[in-house]
């Protein structure tokens, strides 16, 4: 096993994990909570598949993807901002409504075969650097770059410029955002949409660039609940959530990849004589996500960071509070 | 000329909404649900019918395969029993905003402890039958409920959110009974345990048939009757114990509930492990009433997310939840047969989707008027 191609194949998948991640990011950063990461990244890797069917061209995919799950996203945004209905129940609902209408509107899509893919290049230069050259810039999908960018984007967008200043304000003191003069109600819409889109991102890179096709609700397998988990790994900082998707990216493919060889580190490879050991591999993944949320909920504990204060509250004008 | 200006001059129509300031009469929430039920399959028509579907047949469809007759309402009763324990441990937690969305995973564990009574094995094959299914009642709980332990501790020792937890350990059990299917019980390398013996069979309706003709080719099993007692000893539970008082307070307001002395990190757990047991007590239910055997697809079916729909849908009261598992019975049991595929979880999504957004109507009244203010 040549553990910098398994590297290399765990940033592409942890890209997947990346888009999801800092798109619930800013949702959670404006004070709504998403739980339907899973069911629009659904819709997104669906319709990203089903469009380059159709059109032959996966950048039109990534489009539709990225607006679909955007819309959907914005059914949830009326529940929780316009009803002020509960954010959890209203997430749980966008899951089984994504999930539902990808899998009626995805009929048929598995046997489709293949299809144009977005293209995979080498960084020139980038990729001369040893070991990390080949690792981060070799032979990676333009989605994996786009994923490179986004970090400090994001990171600069939140931290350092007035857009980011008043999302922040709307996540964590809404009442006196408004008393500003900032537009609480359609900046939430705003970031709900945000997210959305990058969700469904997260599931057109599925589609077509890690592993391409598309198998029903196989296809997502729970990465958006991963998601959401390193969301708070993350403490709603971009640049902890790029490093906790790399990571769950890198750990995917090294369980996949375990499996393979006939010796591991010089003894008889045990998940390659006794297959059914696999599936405590396939655990991993999710332990993982829960001893991860462990260390992120005692490490706020301890720093008293936590959460933007008015996650999961709505904003109802007038009301005393937060 | 005067005339014609006073027509144009009237005051446009005003909607307002303002918000409650009494409770609403009784009635006014189940008649809410009730619509939202009804918009929601008006719009799931509509989404069929933009799939290429025929949403009147489908529905048509719907009703004749699960209430047509008595033998298909038995099926629907079949179908719904796992529904009903799914839902009622669902209920008992979201009544404490407690959000398990784990009891896909409490109630594959049920099933899998039972199994273990039959599989491993811990009673032989020639044990009386009603021995065997209180022992393996016990079992399944028991192993739901430490299903349901795992996130509780974590949630009331560590503050770990219990929704990414309780779904992550869904996962974990799917794989846990896949490895015990695949790797320890296989029937002849297939993907599934040997057949129990028929005394670790839950009584189904059929045997009577020599006495009573009518309940000839019924399959409805003992598993409905040990739902409907859990669902009356929950109701007793949380509407007229100590226990379920102090439920209630948690969920409706926890300052309060802290200042009036409830230890809440204990009854997080407690909490925890009653809704676990609940779903394991389904997955036992399941496995020894309908499948019989230890297989993946049967019991992993997504009865554990019905029931957070379903929980919501009977506004977490446990009588309710019996007749709403048994309409989503029918959904589930007429949905096999329906193009495509996703469309019963299609249904599922719309109604939770338009249930939660009609709870608004239950906080806020819309007031429309002529005139200002």
């Amino acid at each position: 096993m040549d553990f910098t191609i398994i590297l290399q194949a765990g940033i592409a998948s942890g890209t997947v994990l990346l888009f999801a991640t800092i798109g619930e990011l800013f949702s959670e950063r404006a004070g709504v909570l998403n739980l339907g990461v899973e069911g629009m990244m659904l819709i997104g890797a669906m319709s990203a598949f089903s469009t380059t069917i159709a059109t032959g061209n996966p950048w039109l995919g990534v489009i539709v993807a990225m607006l679909f799950a955007g819309i959907i996203s914005q059914i949830h945004a009326f529940i929780v901002i316009t009803l002020q209905g509960d954010q959890v129940v209203s997430g749980l609902s966008l899951t089984f409504l994504g999930a539902g209408i990808s899998l009626v509107l995805g009929d048929g899509l598995s046997k489709a075969g293949t299809v144009a893919l977005l293209p995979n290049f080498s960084m020139p230069l980038l990729n001369l650097i040893p070991i990390l050259g080949k690792i981060f810039f070799t032979d990676q999908s333009v989605l994996v770059y786009i994923g490179y960018l986004l970090v400090p984007l994001a990171w600069y967008y939140i931290n350092r410029t007035r857009p980011g200043l008043h999302l922040r304000a709307v996540g964590e003191y809404p009442s006196a955002a408004d008393a500003l003069g900032i537009n609480v109600f359609r900046m939430r819409y705003f970031y709900v949409f945000v997210g959305g889109m990058l969700a469904g991102l997260a599931g057109a890179t599925i589609s077509l660039a890690v592993s391409p096709g598309w198998f029903s609700e196989l296809t997502t397998g729970g990465q958006g609940w991963i998601a959401i988990g390193l969301v708070i790994f993350a403490q709603w900082d971009p640049v902890r959530a790029a490093v906790g998707s790399y990571a769950f990216g890198a750990l995917r493919r090294l369980i996949l990849d375990i499996q393979g060889p006939t010796m591991l580190l010089g003894f008889a490879n045990p998940f390659y004589y006794n297959p059914y050991l696999g599936f405590f591999l396939q655990m991993l993944p999710y332990l993982f996500t829960v001893v991860v949320l462990v260390i992120g909920s005692r490490e706020a504990m301890r720093k008293r960071i936590g959460a933007p204060a008015a996650l999961g509250n709505p904003y109802i004008r007038g009301e005393r509070g937060k | 000329m005067a005339e014609s200006k006073s027509i144009t001059q009237r005051k446009p129509l005003r909607i307002r909404v303002e918000p409650r300031l009494s409770e609403p009469p009784a009635w006014y929430p189940a008649a809410i649900s009730f619509g939202a039920l009804i918009i929601a399959l008006i719009l799931g028509g509509v989404l069929i019918s933009l799939a290429g579907g025929d949403p009147i047949l489908s529905y048509k469809h719907i009703a004749k395969a699960s209430f047509g007759d008595i033998g298909v309402l038995s099926d629907t009763i079949v179908k719904a029993t796992p529904i009903i324990l799914a839902a009622l441990a669902c209920s008992v937690a979201f009544r404490m905003k407690l959000w398990n969305i784990g009891a896909e995973g409490q109630f594959i564990m049920g099933a899998f402890g039972a199994s273990v009574i039959v599989l491993a094995p811990v009673l032989p094959a020639e044990t009386s039958r009603w021995i065997f299914i209180p022992v393996m009642m016990m079992a399944g709980m028991a192993a739901g409920a430490l299903w349901g332990f795992i996130p509780g501790y974590l949630k009331a020792k560590f503050n770990v959110n219990e929704i990414i937890s309780t779904l992550m350990l869904n996962y974990v059990a799917v794989a846990w009974m896949n490895f015990w299917i695949f790797g320890v019980w296989t029937e002849g390398g297939f993907q599934m345990s040997p057949k129990f013996p028929q005394t670790a069979w839950l009584p189904r309706l059929l045997e009577y048939a020599k006495s009573i003709p009518a309940f000839r080719g019924l399959t409805t099993h003992l598993g409905l009757v040990i739902g409907i007692v859990a669902a009356v000893i929950l109701w007793f539970i949380i509407f007229r114990s100590r226990w379920g008082y102090e439920i209630r307070l948690i969920g409706d307001n926890p300052q309060a509930a802290k200042y009036a002395g409830i230890n809440i990190t204990q009854n997080v757990i407690w909490v925890m492990m009653l809704s676990g047991a609940l779903a394991g007590l389904g997955g036992m239910s399941e496995v020894t009433g309908v499948v019989h055997r230890l297989q993946t697809a049967p019991i992993a079916a997504g009865y554990g997310f019905t029931g957070i729909i379903v929980a919501w849908l009977a506004k977490l009261n446990p009588i309710v939840i019996i007749f709403v598992s048994i309409l989503f019975g029918a959904l589930i049991l007429a949905g096999r047969e329906i193009q495509p595929s996703g469309v019963p979880k299609m249904i599922q999504g719309i109604i939770l989707v338009c249930l939660i957004a009609s709870d608004f109507l239950l906080r806020y009244r819309i007031v429309i008027s002529r005139g200002e203010e």
